[in-house]
């Protein structure tokens, strides 16, 4: 196993200079000056050069890459000119209200989506299967920066039972009580998507396990339908579900970009706008980089978990 | 060739015409393709629709609310209808969505052919430089993109359509690589065609369902990422708007105006659910498992539907006496016999041998026994079968199930797919007998070894501990056995268990079967495709054609003298060693159907 763990470390590695290649290509294609940006008014042609001369614009394309990392690595990540902070500091202050949303929302949507995916498949074209592929549906296709609004409109402001913005880490001083609180609608509305995609897999995945002859098998030994279909079928599915969760996070990841905005939580999708709009590249940049590599560490310990689901996977 | 080509056109249009009624018969997606139409159909006549001017404001006149008299729909914080802001809002919103899908699909299905086609090093370099791009969370890359063209709504589109070009590249290499070996693109290449002219006169055309089914799988998110990306104000840019800037504008007015965000959110929503539900249809109609109703999943339980019921007899019994079973398969609205009028017994320390070629019914006759057959398709519609005199089928499920592995057991014929990969093989037996008797967890182990050393595993105490896929197919033939024995049955079901062994281990599995019955006084039903292992086995032998027993008797008279010309087929088929050219010539006059 834990031979396993280093292999697909080693394999990470390449993926996330990858990654690190695409964030600095992208960021290094933007057009503009950003001396001239910079300095704005006070920008005398000297000014520039001495800009460009300090922050290294002035050397070639693949040098300034290979200090950009060499910065990174040393957790050397710009400073924000906009926030007038080390970007890294902005970044870890945020990460933590992320993960708290992005890990709720995942945990919340892997339950209920597997929950609602095998009910379904064992009771295949029953009442509880139509209507689960019904919520699936309207799931994934409701817009999550309206149904975010909508339940603010229900839950907030008509009924008054929950807030409608922010994590106590704002206002300081909540305790967990408020910490769950504030977090339950943004997490139920991030979740509503990857809930539907999950389920809708997992009901694939379980049809697809109980045609097997291994099923048949488990019948024959004289078990009951219940270890069938939960010590036998569930446990086959499950290696095939456990990907499309790692696949999930990129998108809770991605969603909170939404989620964060219209319930103002204080985490990286949030900053990431406020940051595309003020032209703040370096703070986008790192925002960006640092999201695509959990994703990829997620993914990473979703073959793990599968390794160790199927024995199979490891030779 | 010439023929061929003439033929194709028809079978395309028949096949396409098919496609419709199905799309149609699909209600879900009818209703889809309807609202849809609907909306589409608005969206286009927009310039032409007695509505106000979208953009007109008048301070004056603002947050009117729904229903208000000349405002449908009410009007915004500039006193805009948003009726018609609405309709022109869908008009954008569905004109970025139909423009990225296609972009994203014409750059994707063009990295996936040339991918696909080309292989080796260029298919190496794009696909990892795809893989890279879904190493990003979905919308991250999107916003990354914007973040370097600007806000905007075109600077929107190209980024959702950028983060969608793996979809595609993806699905449509998975099947050019599959068709790039086939014969036809070997024919075209020796005809001297160029590659181009190769990837789109033969192989686009049969890539084409795929890249229309990842089209109406992915126009639906790329709607609703769009509308995303302008409802955090980078998108769309006023005056221009479209439906998810509508939404982020009407945001501000949430607590005093919430018709204003809620409407346009109304219709983003109307919009993708018609095209999920017609991209649904549409998936199910082209992918052929779907149609073929493949992945219907069979029920716990077997269907019973018994028209016939032979009265119970008394008097001594046999331990199993099969009488007139029948058991059907639906084929749509039709009920059809897979086999009928099954009649026979087996005594206690009898193996009975039920031999046939595959398709005849021997191994649906052995999972009906106890109630095993998948239903769908499969129902027991007739006959009895009683064990020590008494009728399993008038057991309840409960009452079977406590009978399955304990006094009847099975053995399956391919030891890979019967025994569960992801459980240890001394787990799986264990289970069988936890599932009986109530032990402990440590006994139930032991007791598991014990029996592996009994089926003749060697260092059985290590070996309780590997999976499935550690094992030869010999060993895990024997754990099948194992799991049999593990409560001692009185009946041992063996359903072709040597059929995917080789020759050796074939006769060293038999040996096994036949050493146990003897020990034991074991019951055995063996069914096998193959004389050789009757004559060595069974005491008597019924043999099945077409889900009918034809022949029935003791195995040695029925050797000498077979009275059914399939039967005489069927002892033929076995050859003896040196016979060579004299078997061949012997068994041919047999299948006068095969032309030599």
């Amino acid at each position: 196993m834990g031979g396993y763990i280093v292999k697909r470390l080693i394999y990470a590695v390449p993926v996330i200079v990858g990654l690190s290649v695409i964030v600095f290509g992208i960021m290094a294609l933007i057009p503009g000056d950003p001396a001239q940006a910079i300095l704005g008014a006070y920008a005398t042609p000297e000014n520039v050069a001495r800009i460009n001369r300090d922050l290294g614009l002035d050397r070639p394309l693949h040098e300034q890459y290979f200090i950009w990392a060499g910065n990174l690595l040393q957790g050397d990540f710009g400073r924000s000119f906009i926030l007038n902070r080390p970007v890294l500091d902005e970044i870890l202050e945020r990460f933590s209200a992320t993960i708290v949303l992005a890990g709720a929302a995942l945990v919340l949507c892997s339950v209920l989506g597997i929950l609602a995916g095998v009910v379904s498949a064992v009771r295949q074209f029953g009442w509880t299967d139509r209507v689960v592929t019904l919520f699936v549906l309207i799931g994934i296709s409701t817009p999550a920066f309206w149904l975010g609004l909508l339940f603010i409109l229900i839950f907030a402001v008509h009924w008054r039972v929950l807030p409608a913005s922010g994590m106590y880490a704002v206002y300081g001083g909540g305790d967990l009580p408020d910490l769950l609180r504030h977090l339950i609608l943004p997490a139920v509305t991030l979740a509503i998507v990857a809930t539907g995609v999950i389920a809708r897999l997992t009901r694939a995945a379980m049809l697809e396990v109980l045609r097997q002859d291994f099923v048949r098998t488990a019948r024959a030994k004289g078990l009951p339908e219940r270890a069938v279909i939960y010590r036998h079928a569930f446990k086959a599915a499950l290696v095939s579900i456990i990907p499309v969760i790692g696949v999930q996070a990129g998108f809770v990841m991605g969603g909170a970009v939404y989620i964060e905005t219209v319930f103002q939580w204080p985490g990286i999708g949030a900053m990431l706008v406020n940051a595309i709009s003020t032209r703040d590249i370096l703070l986008v940049q790192g925002g960006v980089l640092v999201i695509a590599v959990t994703y990829v560490l997620i993914n990473l310990l979703a073959d793990v978990v599968q390794a160790v689901l199927d024995p199979r996977l490891k030779s | 060739m010439t023929q061929a080509l003439a033929t194709t056109p028809q079978t395309v249009s028949t096949a396409r015409l098919s496609s419709w009624s199905l799309l149609l018969n699909n209600r879900l997606a009818a209703a889809g393709l309807l609202v849809l139409a609907v909306i589409g159909l608005i969206a286009l006549l927009a310039p032409w629709l007695p509505i106000p001017n979208p953009n007109a404001t008048l301070p004056a006149n603002r947050l009117q609310p729904v229903l208000s008299e000349g405002h449908l729909l009410g009007t915004d914080h500039l006193g805009r209808d948003i009726l018609a802001r609405l309709i022109w809002g869908t008009r954008v919103s569905i004109a970025v969505g139909l423009s990225a899908t296609a972009i994203a699909a014409l750059i994707g299905s063009v990295i996936g052919l040339v991918s696909g086609y080309a292989r080796g090093v260029t298919d190496n370099i794009l696909m990892r430089g795809i893989d890279m791009l879904m190493a990003f969370p979905y919308i991250l890359l999107a916003l990354a993109i914007v973040a370097v063209l600007g806000p905007g709504l075109l600077n929107a589109l190209y980024a959702i359509a950028i983060v969608n070009i793996p979809f595609f590249a993806r699905n449509v290499r998975g099947v050019t690589v599959g068709l790039a070996s086939r014969e036809f693109v070997d024919a075209a290449r020796l005809s001297g065609k160029s590659h181009a002219a190769i990837l789109f006169t033969e192989v686009l055309p049969n890539v084409l369902p795929v890249i229309v089914i990842t089209m109406s799988t992915t126009v639906g998110w790329m709607i609703l990422e769009t509308a995303g990306l302008s409802f955090l104000g980078l998108g769309a840019q006023p005056p221009q708007s479209d439906l998810g800037s509508m939404l982020g504008e009407g945001r501000r007015l949430l607590f005093n105006a919430p018709h204003v965000s809620i409407i346009p959110g109304l219709m983003i929503f109307a919009l993708v659910m018609s095209i999920n539900l017609l991209g649904d249809g549409v998936r199910d109609v082209l992918d052929p498992r779907l149609r073929a109703g493949d992945l219907t999943r069979p029920q716990a339980v077997t269907r019973f539907d018994r028209r016939t019921q032979p009265p119970q007899p008394s008097g001594a019994r046999d331990i199993l006496e099969v009488e007139s079973l029948e058991t059907s398969f639906q084929r749509g609205r039709a009920t059809v016999p897979a086999v009928r009028n099954i009649s026979f017994t087996l005594g206690k320390g009898e193996c009975f041998g039920l031999i046939g070629e595959s398709g005849s019914g021997k191994s649906v006759t052995a999972l009906s026994l106890l109630g095993l057959v998948a239903s769908p398709p499969g129902i027991i519609t007739g006959g009895t079968v009683r064990i020590e005199g008494e009728d399993v089928f008038s057991r309840s499920e409960t009452g079977i199930r406590a009978l399955r592995g304990a006094k009847v057991a099975y053995v399956f014929q391919d030891p890979l797919t019967t025994l569960h990969p992801l459980y240890r093989v001394g787990e799986q037996i264990a289970e069988a007998i936890l599932a009986h008797k109530r032990i402990g967890k440590t006994e139930a182990r032991a007791r598991a070894i014990a029996l592996m050393e009994k089926v003749g595993i060697r260092d059985a105490n290590e070996r309780v501990d590997a999976f499935p896929h550690e094992m030869s197919g010999g060993q895990r033939q024997r754990i099948g056995i194992a799991m049999a024995l593990a409560n001692d049955p009185d009946i041992i079901i063996a359903d072709e268990p040597t059929t995917a062994l080789d020759v050796t281990v074939q006769a060293k599995i038999l040996d096994l079967l036949q050493d146990l019955r003897r020990e034991r006084g074991l019951a055995l039903l063996l069914i096998t495709h193959d004389f050789g292992v009757v004559a060595q086995m069974c005491d008597r032998v019924a043999v099945m054609k077409d889900g009918e027993i034809v022949e029935c008797g003791r195995t040695a008279d029925v050797l000498r003298a077979p009275r059914h010309e399939y039967t005489r087929k069927l002892i033929a088929c076995v050859p003896e060693l040196g016979q060579g050219k004299a078997f061949l010539e012997s068994v041919r006059p047999l299948f006068a159907e095969v032309k030599p």
